[in-house]
C-alpha cells in the first residue's frame, strides 16, 4: 500500500522528473516530426505560400493555375497501353473523364495573353474505380529539376533585390531551357490546339510486374495556329475560354495519348530534363473533349488533380515532384475548399 | 462496468499495447505527412490510409471486449476527481479511436478522393462529394489529432504517476508483464 506518498516532506521530486522527462520526450519529438523545430524544412504550406502575390492568394480558389474551366469527355483506351500496364484505363473501352482547361496563374482573373503556360487536368475513372488523375502543362520541360529549385525559383521571382533572378540563373541554368522555349515556341489562340505534357516521370507496371519508366503527353488532333501575344489581347481577356466552349459546342475536340518510354539511362527524376527525340512512343488512346461547363459550378471545380491519384499499374518514380505536388495541392484544396464564401456557386447551380 | 479480475484479460491487454504502437504512429505519421513535400510524403500517405483503418476495426473490437470482460476496478482510495479523470479519459479515448478513421475516411469521400488501402483494395466512400462537408471534417480531424496526443501524454503521465508515486496497482492492470514488486 502507498503510504501518504503526497506528504510534502516525502514529494518523489527524482520520480515526479522521471515522469517529466518521458512526457517532454514524447512531446519533442511529436514537434520535432511536425517540423516546428526545423524552421528550414521544405513544408508544402511554404510551398503554396511562396507561390501567393503580394496581395495574398485569391481565396477559394487553386493556388496555382486559378484560372480554368471544366469539361466532361471520354478516354477511349485502344489497347496498345495494356502491354505496358495492366491498368484498366489501358483495356480497350471508354472511360468518363472530367477535366479542366487552365492556365498557370495564381489570378483566377487575369487575361489570357498575360499567362506563358497552359495546363490540363484529367480525371479519368474506369468502371473499377481505379483513377487515374494528372495535370499537364503545354510546356515540354518543367522550368526547374527539383521542388526545393522550384521554390527558390518562386522566392526569386518575388524578390526585391534586383539581382535575385540573376543570381538564381546562375546557380540553375537549366531555367534557361525553359526561358528559351517561353521566348520562341509559338503562343496558339486555343486550349483544344496545345499539346499537354506529363514532364514528370512515372513507371507504368505490365501483368508481370515489369517496371517502365515512362512520361506521357496528349496530342491535339487540332491543328495549332500561331497567334501573337497582342492579338491574342485584343479577342479579349477571356477569349480561351469563350473559344474552347464554342469549339466544343461545335464538336467535340480530341487529343492522343502518347506514352513515350525511357531507355535505361534516361534521365527519371529530374522533369527540367527532355528524353531524345527518338524514343520508342506508343499511343494508348484518346481524349475526347465533349462538353464545356463553366468552372463556378462546374464539376471539375471541387476536384484535386492530384497527379499520384493513380491506379494499380502506374506508379510514381524517382522523380521529386508529384509528392510535392500532392502535398502542395492537398493544402490547396484544403485551403480554397473552406473559401468557399468567397467564390459562391450561382443559384443555378448553388451545391450543398 | 467492473469485474473481480485485478487485471484486464491478456486479449485486452494485447490490444492495448498493439493499438499503443498503432496510434502513437499515426499520429507522428500524421503530423509528419502534412509538413513535409518531401518523397516520403507520399510513403507516409500511404500507411497512414491503411493504418487509420486497421485502428478503427482494432478499437471496435476491443470496445467489445471491454464490454464482455469489463475492466479492473480503481484502487478503492483513489480520490473521486482522478476516478472521475480515470473515466473520462477513457471514455474520450474509446471516443477518438473509434471516431477519427471515421472522420478521415469521410474527409476523403467529401474530397472524391479514392480512398486506397494497398494496391487495387479501395474502401467505397462513406458520404457524398462536398466542399463543406469536407472543410467541417478535415478540421475536425486536425484538431482532434492533437486532442488526441494531448491525451495520451496525459495517460501517460497518469499512469506513471500511479506506478511510481501511488504504486497503486493500476499500472499492473495493464502491464504486459508483472513486474517484481506486484503480484496478482
Amino acid at each position: 500500500m502507498p503510504q501518504s506518498p503526497l506528504s510534502p516532506r516525502h514529494l518523489p521530486v527524482a520520480r515526479l522528473a522521471i515522469i517529466a522527462a518521458v512526457v517532454g520526450v514524447v512531446a519533442v519529438a511529436f514537434a520535432y516530426t511536425a517540423g516546428w523545430l526545423s524552421p528550414h524544412r521544405l513544408t508544402p504550406a511554404k510551398l503554396v505560400a511562396s507561390l501567393a502575390p503580394p496581395g495574398g492568394p485569391a481565396l477559394g480558389h487553386r493556388r496555382n493555375h486559378a484560372k480554368g474551366i471544366c469539361f466532361t469527355g471520354t478516354f477511349e483506351a485502344n489497347g496498345n497501353g495494356a502491354a505496358l500496364s495492366k491498368a484498366q484505363v489501358f483495356v480497350p473501352g471508354q472511360y468518363p473523364v472530367v477535366g479542366r482547361f487552365n492556365l498557370a496563374t495564381v489570378d483566377p482573373n487575369v487575361a489570357d495573353a498575360m499567362v506563358r503556360v497552359r495546363g490540363l487536368g484529367i480525371r479519368i475513372i474506369p468502371p473499377d474505380g481505379q483513377e487515374w488523375r494528372s495535370a499537364m502543362i503545354d510546356a515540354p520541360i518543367f522550368p526547374v529539376s527539383t521542388p526545393q529549385d522550384f521554390y527558390e525559383l518562386q522566392m526569386a521571382s518575388g524578390s526585391k533585390d534586383p539581382d535575385a533572378m540573376k543570381n538564381f540563373i546562375a546557380a540553375h541554368p537549366g531555367f534557361l531551357s525553359f526561358v528559351s522555349w517561353a521566348k520562341s515556341a509559338p503562343w496558339t489562340g486555343s486550349y483544344a490546339e496545345e499539346r499537354y505534357n506529363s514532364l514528370d516521370s512515372f513507371l507504368f507496371i505490365d501483368g508481370s510486374g515489369t517496371r517502365h519508366p515512362i512520361r506521357w503527353s496528349l496530342v491535339p488532333a487540332a491543328q495549332p495556329v500561331p497567334i501573337s501575344p497582342d492579338e491574342l489581347a485584343k479577342r479579349g481577356p477571356d477569349f480561351l475560354e469563350q473559344e474552347i466552349t464554342q469549339r466544343v459546342a461545335a464538336g467535340p475536340q480530341r487529343w492522343s495519348m502518347v506514352i513515350t518510354v525511357a531507355n535505361p539511362d534516361d534521365p527519371t527524376a529530374d522533369p527540367n530534363k527532355a528524353w531524345p527525340a527518338d524514343r520508342r512512343t506508343v499511343e494508348v488512346g484518346t481524349l475526347a473533349v465533349q462538353q464545356i461547363e463553366p468552372e463556378r459550378d462546374g464539376p471539375c471545380r471541387d476536384i484535386n488533380y492530384d497527379p499520384t491519384v493513380l491506379p494499380s499499374g502506374i506508379t510514381t518514380s524517382d522523380d521529386p515532384f508529384p509528392a510535392a505536388r500532392s502535398a502542395a495541392y492537398s493544402r490547396s484544396y484544403n485551403s480554397r475548399t473552406a473559401e468557399a464564401a468567397y467564390y459562391p456557386g450561382t443559384e443555378k447551380g448553388a451545391k450543398q | 462496468m467492473t469485474t473481480g479480475r485485478k487485471r484486464f484479460a491478456v486479449p485486452q491487454r494485447l490490444l492495448h499495447w498493439l493499438m499503443a504502437i498503432c496510434i502513437l504512429s499515426m499520429l507522428f505519421i500524421g503530423v509528419g505527412m502534412v509538413s513535409t513535400a518531401a518523397p516520403k510524403y507520399l510513403t507516409l500517405v500511404q500507411i497512414h490510409k491503411p493504418l487509420g483503418i486497421a485502428i478503427l476495426a482494432l478499437a471496435l473490437i476491443r470496445l467489445a471486449l471491454r464490454i464482455y470482460y469489463g475492466a479492473p476496478s480503481l484502487p478503492t482510495d483513489l480520490p473521486e476527481p482522478m476516478k472521475l479523470a480515470a473515466y473520462s479519459s477513457q471514455v474520450i479515448l474509446y471516443a477518438l479511436m473509434i471516431a477519427m478513421p471515421l472522420i478521415g475516411w469521410g474527409m476523403l469521400s467529401a474530397a472524391a478522393y479514392p480512398v486506397v488501402l494497398f494496391g487495387s483494395v479501395h474502401l467505397p466512400p462513406i458520404l457524398p462529394e462536398s466542399a463543406s462537408l469536407h472543410t467541417l471534417l478535415w478540421h475536425a480531424h486536425y484538431y482532434l489529432a492533437f486532442a488526441f496526443f494531448a491525451i495520451i501524454l496525459l495517460h501517460v503521465a497518469a499512469i506513471l504517476f500511479h506506478k511510481l508515486i501511488r504504486r497503486d496497482g493500476v499500472f499492473e492492470t495493464m502491464a504486459p508483464v508483472l513486474t517484481h514488486h506486484q503480484s496478482e
